[in-house]
């Protein structure tokens, strides 16, 4: 496990040809991770008949709504909760 | 259909919506392929389906009922509600996962799958159609003020909206607030002001009437 509670990340902001489970409006976005919910079959190659394995960490990734629609008209305090695989975070 | 780009013949019939959805077409299609090759029964997938639609939100109100009378029941609850609905002998399905969030006086949760329909089922019953519309699943994180004023629900600009994206593997439940005046009920009659909207999170659950 990479990452702990509090940890600051970026979410890769590759692309992706296939099934996979990061939200478009998440990439490139800067978060912070709020909790770590356990290890998980992949769902990239499970989705293609695969076994998943090896498991990749799932967190759960806290992001202002400011950094994810910046300059809209929003409440200052307001956040998304996105769980995303280890595999798509970066260190910030 | 709107007009497209052609570099073919019409050899084909017209590219329309009518008749059978896409969607369903290719699902029977898959199931007749499965059934013809003895992965499965015809009633498996009969009884499959029954199972899904005989879950309704009554499992996950009475999670929310015995959490406001049961102060440690909550604190169990909020820590793994996979635990706490074994505990009231509720099934809470093949998530391996389920995260119970607390809405309080400073922060309202409301629950989104972005990329599909991810939901508790088992402990909600099968989604309502417009959690899994594209409007909601796109609007609830880039609007989700403008949702809510939707459903009727105004959040105080002093109160935290958090927008869960259930992308993976966990299941989210919101623990709604206890209404004002429902302190002298007993636990089922505070299970049936619990509705599914507020287990989502885009409603209060249903104000006790006036003693």
């Amino acid at each position: 496990m990479t990452f702990q509670p509090g940890d600051r990340v970026r979410v890769a902001s590759r692309a992706h040809q296939g099934h996979h489970r990061t939200p478009s409006y998440v990439k490139g976005k800067r978060g912070r991770v709020e909790r770590v919910c356990g290890s998980f079959a992949n769902p990239e190659t499970r989705a293609f008949g695969a076994d998943g394995l090896p498991e990749q960490v799932l967190y759960q990734v806290c992001f202002a709504q400011e950094e994810l629609w910046p300059g809209s008209r929003r409440h200052a305090r307001d956040t998304t909760y996105v769980d995303i695989f280890e595999h798509w975070l970066e260190a910030e | 259909m709107s007009e497209h780009e052609h570099d073919h013949d019409h050899a084909h019939d017209p590219i329309t919506s009518d008749g059978e959805p896409p969607a369903a077409a290719r699902t029977r299609a898959l199931e007749e392929l499965l059934v013809e090759k003895g992965v499965v029964q015809r009633e498996d997938v009969r009884r499959g389906i029954d199972h899904l639609v005989s879950r309704s939100p009554a499992d996950g109100a009475r999670l929310v009922a015995r959490a406001w009378v049961d102060r440690d029941f909550k604190e169990r609850l909020l820590a793994d509600a996979r635990a706490a609905a074994h505990e009231l002998g509720l099934d809470p399905g093949p998530s391996p996962v389920v995260v119970a969030v607390e809405n309080t006086e400073t922060v309202h949760h409301m629950v989104v799958c972005t990329l599909c329909s991810c939901y508790p089922r088992a402990l909600l019953g099968p989604p309502p159609d417009w959690y899994k519309s594209l409007p909601y699943r796109s609007r609830a994180v880039s609007d989700p003020h403008g949702v809510l004023a939707e459903f009727g629900l105004e959040i105080d600009n002093d109160v935290e909206l958090r927008v869960l994206d259930s992308t993976a593997d966990v299941r989210y439940l919101v623990l709604p607030r206890r209404p004002e005046g429902s302190e002298e009920l007993t636990e089922s009659e505070l299970a049936d002001l619990v509705t599914r909207d507020s287990m989502i999170g885009v409603a209060e659950p249903v104000a006790p009437a006036p003693a």
